[in-house]
């Protein structure tokens, strides 16, 4: 091609270039291929005329994603990553449903199995992988398919209409992940493989094994150490026969037994070819102008088979065929992290040990996870996790920089936070493998469009698209990147994902359709699914109760549990019992009591809690009404969206420095505004001097007492927000602060979002706005008769248990039968 | 293999509120009974494939409950959890004959 005579320049590289573009042609249009497309269109995209040729007939889509097309989930819209405009946008011929044939490298040109020719100046091949079909009679049998593409897909779910048996051969990834599809689709399912246990490659022989526990309990069965020598049947296939002469029936065979790059194109060409196509560090062949990248690439004689190598390798190939500077590529160290059928496991680097590489390990039976740490020359080489793989992000750091042991142990010490994490990480790091998408690009888009939630981020630069597992990465970037502005920016979001309108217009609708119970809101406002879900339905209830306190009926069925029971459920389904105990205080008898019950219903501890009271734990369902009976203490509502206590120092009564009564002005708060409910949990605490010892600082109200007069605090978080109360104002008497809290208490139902406590309530609405409103005598005594209606219509619930055998039947008493012997 | 099914009286219609879930146990069976919105009747294994929590205290909505330990959502109809986790719970047949409700467990 003859240089024009007029040279220029479009970059700082001292090299010229022409103004005609060059041609580039991809033989290839899966993932890796497209994706260094991309690269090379975001480099220079006036410098190639692009065409691509795909044997598929779809434009380029998510291969990772097609076990959620089987379970009948996602449709191949939803997984498709470039549609068809995305092409004519970028001005790339397509050609799809068309295969490449022959490579003449002397004239440099394609044909296709279509007759056309096409000449290139480079070529880019990116053939991908084949399907391994075992080359044992029957396997070319009606019925044996791969799990490689689309169409393969679409098979297995017509099969699954009209037969019930499944064989997978292979149990690796993308055996598991087709069983699991099949199971989904209402299949028997038998898992068959050589070695024995699953997932060798990712997993050693323990987390193999925990992973085949974990499946089988969901279903699936497992043929393992077997090799299968015969698929049989007429024509259709019948079953499998296996070497030890033993045999298992079958309508639909999946060859999962692994893949192999796919390369007889390159080979038949003259382009080097071992297991792959032999690249450099630069995506080269042997041949110029001819590059390679994927699957179908060997590269230091490892074939990669896992999507971020192969997006690492399209950004230097990017580089490399527009002329530019590019980083050599060194290989990629490969990790995992999935969830197999509801199970999480990471695997990175190396995985087994041997004299030169050591391991740590964690097995924890109870909770059923494992966790093993490779070392090599002192050095994190690979890690496994099995169970709880949150660990994973950070192991990998370690893995890529080959951190020190020691480093290790130290780290495991400190309390590192998630977003001080995503802080230390570059901006070039990958954190949505799945799709390559690194830190800068997500910083970059939620800064430049405004984004403030995940679903926003996700829309936009497809991190956390696929396996979700960044999803928590993604969050930090959020917060790391907007600050304090993140939670507060969720504003207009919806109330949940049932329906599209916030929180402000369902109550609006509320209000003027005079709506009154959950299914009515749900049903007249167009909500998406058939009774909402765990999160719109207490916060309908909630508003509804909030709106008509005297008339609207409590719906028990849309409270979570704790409140619904009155009680606390822990982790293994008992429950815990905290009595009331009014600022604090308490009396021989009260603790008497409170000791007779915990030994009579053998409670498993006694602590005394946070809020100054004490809790049981360990109590049985079907005991709580008893255990109330006999404690005949009001309920604690240490589980309530509610009040939970008002904490005191002794005060005035006691101590030398109290200036005020603040236990009596505690007791007198607690026991006026416990029980109604509040958009979240409510802490208080009443000092007797700025000493504080009751901690008012960090409380949702917080009243400390100084010489002449009580200060009001509000707006104080002690928990996972931390935030320092601010003064709304000083009072002189105790009736005062009842009055002016209790207004407050009252414009918090009447305006926070379900679920928003004080503190991001009050830096939402600002504390002027609310200043402002409890400035106004009118409006704080209108709230005040508003909050007195609702208290009224209120008693205490563990009485109300007690009094009425039905309730007990309905909700606290368990069906026990004991199983008869014939 | 006789799959035969043993029929066990397990509560009474009446006795049964929509939408809160009842524990049943039989033998060694931890059995989490729902009575619908819909009026069905439906059983599953009362553990959560995530890390065994208590399904019966969840809220149910539909044909879904929600576990009250982590928030995985389960069909009650066919025991599967739904996106984006992933697993499932044993169901169990459900008879209701003059107001009585029977489950249906292998013998």
């Amino acid at each position: 091609m003859q240089k024009s005579s007029a040279h220029f320049s479009t970059k700082n590289d001292g090299r010229t270039y022409d103004m005609e573009k060059q041609k580039l042609v991809l033989v290839g249009n899966g993932m890796a291929g497209i994706r260094c497309i991309e690269e090379i269109l975001a480099l220079q995209p006036d410098r190639f005329d692009i065409t691509v040729f795909g044997s598929e007939p779809h434009p380029n889509y998510n291969r990772i994603q097609l076990s959620t097309v089987l379970q009948g989930d996602t449709t191949i819209k939803d997984i498709t990553i470039n549609d068809w405009n995305w092409y004519s946008e970028n001005r790339i011929t397509l050609y799809t449903g068309e295969t490449v044939t022959k490579i003449d490298t002397e004239e440099k040109v394609v044909y296709s199995n279509q007759h056309r020719a096409v000449k290139f100046d480079q070529l880019i091949l990116a053939t991908g992988s084949i399907p391994f079909i075992i080359p044992i009679p029957g396997s070319d049998k009606k019925g044996v398919t791969a799990f490689r593409n689309i169409e393969d897909c679409e098979k297995m779910i017509e099969y699954s209409k009209k037969y019930k048996k499944a064989a997978v051969i292979g149990g690796g990834l993308l055996g598991l992940e087709a069983a699991r599809g099949l199971l989904n689709l209402g299949m028997k399912v038998h898992v068959v493989h050589i070695a024995d246990y699953v997932m060798e490659r990712q997993l050693d022989s323990t987390a193999g094994h925990m992973l085949i526990k974990e499946l089988k309990e969901q279903g699936m069965n497992f043929l393992l150490g077997k090799q299968t020598t015969e698929i049989f049947g007429e024509q259709d296939v019948e079953g499998l026969k296996f070497s030890d002469g033993e045999a298992i029936q079958a309508d639909l065979v999946v060859m999962a037994a692994g893949i192999r790059p796919n390369v007889q194109l390159a080979r038949e060409s003259g382009i080097t070819v071992n297991r792959g196509i032999v690249v450099n560090d630069y995506l080269e062949t042997n041949i110029p102008h001819i590059y390679a990248v994927g699957e179908c690439v060997e590269h230091r004689e490892i074939v990669y088979g896992l999507v971020a190598p192969l997006y690492d390798q399209g950004k230097v190939l990017a580089k490399r065929i527009c002329g530019l500077e590019a980083h050599a590529y060194e290989g990629s160290i490969l990790s995992t992290k999935l969830k197999v059928s509801g199970v999480d496991v990471f695997s990175a680097g190396e995985i087994f040990e041997d004299d030169k590489v050591k391991s740590i390990k964690e097995y924890n039976e109870w909770e059923n996870t494992y966790k093993k740490v490779l070392i090599r020359d002192g050095k994190i080489s690979g890690a496994v996790l099995f169970g709880d793989t949150s660990e994973g992000n950070r192991l990998l750091s370690m893995i890529n920089k080959g951190t020190e042991v020691t480093e290790y142990f130290k780290k495991e010490k400190e309390e590192l936070s998630s977003v001080s994490f995503v802080d230390m990480m570059p901006a070039e790091e990958v954190v949505c493998g799945c799709n390559g998408v690194t830190k800068g690009e997500i910083v970059s888009a939620i800064q430049t469009q405004g984004l403030t939630t995940i679903d926003e981020v996700k829309a936009c630069t497809n991190a956390s698209r696929s396996c979700g597992g960044c999803k928590g990465l993604v969050g930090d970037l959020l917060q790391l990147t907007l600050g304090d502005k993140f939670s507060l920016a969720n504003q207009k979001e919806p109330i949940c994902s049932c329906t599209t309108l916030s929180r402000d217009e369902v109550i609006a609708e509320i209000r003027d359709k005079h709506l009154t119970y959950t299914r009515e809101v749900m049903n007249v406002l167009g909500w998406k699914t058939d009774g909402g879900c765990s999160k719109c339905r207490p916060a309908l209830n909630y508003y509804l109760g909030m709106i008509h306190p005297v008339q609207y009926k409590d719906e028990k069925e849309s409270r979570f549990v704790n409140e619904r029971l009155h009680a606390n459920i822990q982790k293994d389904g008992t429950f815990s019992v905290v009595p009331r105990m009014y600022g604090g205080v308490t009396s021989p008898e009260q603790l008497r009591k409170i000791a007779d019950v915990a030994e009579k219903y053998h409670a498993k501890l006694v602590k005394v809690t946070g809020g100054q009271r004490i809790d049981l734990f360990g109590i049985e369902k079907e005991h709580l009404p008893s255990v109330w009976a006999e404690l005949d203490m009001p309920s604690g509502y240490a589980y309530g969206k509610t009040l939970r206590t008002v904490k005191t120092c002794v005060g005035e009564s006691f101590c030398r420095f109290g200036t005020q009564d603040s236990m009596g002005l505690g007791i007198a708060l607690e026991k006026k505004l416990e029980r109604v409910s509040t958009p979240h949990k409510v802490k208080m605490a009443v000092s007797a001097c700025p000493r504080n010892c009751a901690e008012s600082g960090i409380k949702d109200v917080g009243i400390v007492g100084v010489d002449g007069g009580w200060e009001i605090y509000v707006g104080g978080n002690g928990g996972t927000h931390l935030r320092a109360a601010e003064l709304l104002c000083k009072v002189k008497t105790s009736q005062e602060v009842m009055e002016i809290t209790g207004a407050y208490f009252q414009y918090y139902r009447e305006t926070a979002h379900y679920l928003e406590r004080t503190s991001v309530w009050v830096e939402r609405m600002g504390l002027e706005a609310i200043k402002s409103v409890l400035n106004d005598k009118e409006k704080v005594s209108e709230l005040n008769h508003r909050l007195d209606e609702a208290l009224a219509v209120l008693s205490d619930p563990w009485k109300e248990v007690i009094n009425d055998e039905s309730i007990q039947k309905e909700y606290y008493n368990k069906v026990t039968i004991p199983v008869m012997v014939n | 293999m006789g799959t035969t099914l043993q029929r066990v009286k397990v509560a009474k219609v009446s006795e049964m509120p929509k939408n809160i879930g009842k524990t049943i146990k039989i033998g060694v069976n931890e059995i989490a009974l729902f009575h619908l919105e819909n009026g069905e009747f439906r059983a599953i294994e009362n553990r959560c494939p995530h890390k065994g929590g208590v399904l019966v205290e969840g809220i149910v909505s539909g044909d879904y409950v929600f576990c009250p330990m982590h928030d995985w959502k389960i069909s009650v109809v066919d025991g599967l959890v739904q996106k984006p986790d992933n697993g499932c719970v044993k169901t169990f047949q459900v008879e209701v004959e003059l107001e009585e409700v029977y489950i249906l467990l292998p013998s």
